[in-house]
């Protein structure tokens, strides 16, 4: 008795939990011109998206920040990650904290922080506002290389690490080492850590909102400034390809940590983060 | 850092591995901070500018019952967001953990939304809520809601949002919890007479709390920063503290003001997370 109605309380949880996002999907695909008066099936609105210069150029901003923050929050969260796995415990403690600090402190704090940061920093180097596509990427990398950090560090832990001693012992230096013996290991953790990292800074709306100076607009936050004009048809044709884009990349993550993990604990330990 | 320790047995990645990592926090991360403390304590010069002094005036204006207002509104959000995270995500988390056979499955479930578009998850719900959403029409026709009914653009309409967003950080941490739990306990506790209320109440809570913890201090948190919920299904009407800190760097242009409030958040916040390291501690010798 009991255990049924658990079963009925998880399964309306789950309908709280995905119906909102079904509700974006489905009313994208409605043709009529408003979002809630369906008016016949239709990806018009995906077209018009497409082909609307403000919503286009945004994306792509929002591409090429959220790629070049992966590939920097890779190199430096893997690098963070080999060197903390075998630190001394005086040394990592607080290096731990702060690679925690940077995740849990509130992002409104963080991005108003790094406003005056930048801002300051233009001043000081007499570039005038900085501010920009650049200052977002910089901005983001602070989390993201911390998710990486993380991610990597848990698989290089639990895989054990005497195939790098023995490398080591027979005279290769770290790099060869990392070449030869780590990276083919890690790339599956290194890979999904990229695609967490892909993901959160394609989504990111706080931080780069406050970062972002007045002529560089994001997709998440060129959506924002549509939303005081209520709700449209190609906004939200917009926001339902973010999420397909997303969900993509967070289930490819997903199996690129399940199918190399050998525990599946291990896999479980990871959302988490 | 720059000697290799010879304390543990084989060879290793240098530590100077670490240094990029760092300075790259010190610089776009601490610094930053830094910098707005210096900022906090700065005097304000006209209407946008600001010079750097020794100056706890901001602190004094925030000694207002007006932002104390703000402050406790917050708070209320914050607390009623954990506990009702707790309410809907314990039993979820209990159902997987002792119960669901695909557990991966379903936990995966929980956190899908989580990483996805924190916009576009708390925008969706500015069309559920929309007067003209076709559920909530049809239920105004059948009666159940009378015709004037709308929640969106009101506090209401904020309190379904961050539920719906914090969720899935409530439940992973019980789950974690629970799934090391030994169901073989609380069987023998039924078995022998126990009514399943009791030995929930005297083995599975007990055993919970470090996951009840955790999850509370992972939604609390973020919950005293709040910005984008009372922005987009608050219609921006009611503020919070979040929302203040936000203000100060958009029309009210008041910077140092802003990093003063910021400060105080994040001492509000340190003295919250301390009070729950201490309990999860008092919990573990006791409990």
């Amino acid at each position: 008795m009991g255990k049924r109605l658990l079963q009925a309380h998880s399964l309306l949880v789950y309908l709280f939990l995905y119906a909102p996002i079904a509700v974006v999907v489905i009313f994208a695909f409605n043709g009529g011109r408003q979002v809630l008066n369906w008016d016949g099936f239709s990806t018009k609105w995906f077209g018009e998206a497409l082909a609307d210069p403000t919503i286009t150029e945004p994306f792509k901003n929002s591409l090429l920040i959220a790629f070049g923050n992966a590939i920097l929050a890779c190199i430096l969260g893997t690098a963070l990650a080999l060197a903390l796995a075998r630190l001394r415990p005086w040394l990592r403690a607080p290096i731990d904290a702060l690679v925690y600090m940077t995740l849990v402190t509130p992002e409104i704090v963080f991005g108003i922080a790094a406003l005056m940061f930048f801002v300051q920093l233009g001043n000081w180097l007499s570039l005038g506002s900085i501010l920009g596509l650049w200052t977002i990427l910089l901005a983001h990398v602070v989390f993201n290389a911390s998710v990486v950090a993380l991610i990597v560090r848990a698989r290089f832990v639990g895989m054990g690490q005497s195939l790098e001693e023995a490398s080591f012992d027979l005279g290769a230096g770290p790099l060869s080492t990392f070449r030869q013996v780590t990276l083919p290991r890690l790339a599956p953790a290194i890979l999904a850590g990229g695609l967490l990292a892909f993901t959160f800074s394609f989504d990111d709306f706080i931080t780069s909102f406050f970062v972002s100076g007045a002529g560089t607009t994001t997709l998440p936050l060129r959506i924002f400034s549509s939303l005081r004009f209520g709700i449209s048809p190609i906004v939200n044709a917009a926001a339902a390809m973010i999420l397909a884009l997303t969900l993509l990349s967070i289930v490819a993550a997903y199996l690129v940590l399940r199918r190399t993990a050998q525990m599946r604990r291990e896999a479980t330990v990871i959302p988490g983060v | 850092m720059r000697r290799r320790g010879a304390i543990r047995a084989g060879p290793r990645y240098p530590g100077w591995l670490a240094l990029p990592a760092l300075g790259y926090y010190g610089l776009f991360f601490l610094a930053p901070l830094v910098l707005m403390g210096a900022v906090a304590l700065s005097e304000r010069v006209g209407h946008i500018d600001f010079v750097y002094a020794l100056n706890f005036d901001n602190f004094k204006v925030l000694w207002d019952p007006l932002y104390g207002e703000i402050f406790l509104r917050t708070l209320r959000l914050a607390l009623f967001g954990t506990v009702a995270a707790l309410l809907v995500g314990f039993p979820l988390a209990y159902y997987i953990a002792r119960y669901a056979k695909r557990k991966t499955l379903l936990l995966l479930l929980v956190v899908v939304p989580f990483w996805t578009s924190f916009l576009i998850r708390t925008y969706s719900w500015l069309i559920i809520l929309d007067p003209d959403f076709p559920a909530l029409r049809a239920l105004k026709w059948m009666g159940v809601l009378a015709d004037d009914f709308s929640v969106l653009y009101t506090p209401t309409a904020v309190y379904i949002g961050v539920v719906y967003t914090y969720l899935p950080l409530m439940v992973l941490p019980i789950y974690a919890t629970l799934e090391r739990m030994d169901w073989s306990l609380v069987e023998a506790a039924e078995d022998l007479g126990d009514p399943p209320l009791r030995a929930f109440r005297r083995i599975t809570l007990p055993l919970a709390v470090p996951g009840v913890l955790a999850g509370s201090l992972l939604v609390f948190i973020p919950l005293m920063g709040e910005y984008l919920n009372p922005v987009i299904l608050g219609g921006d009407k009611t503020i919070y503290a979040g929302n203040l800190i936000g203000l100060q760097f958009g029309s009210s242009r008041n910077w140092p003001f802003g990093a003063t409030i910021a400060l105080v958040l994040i001492a509000l916040m340190t003295l919250a997370v301390l009070a729950f390291i201490r309990l999860a501690r008092r919990e573990e010798q006791y409990g």
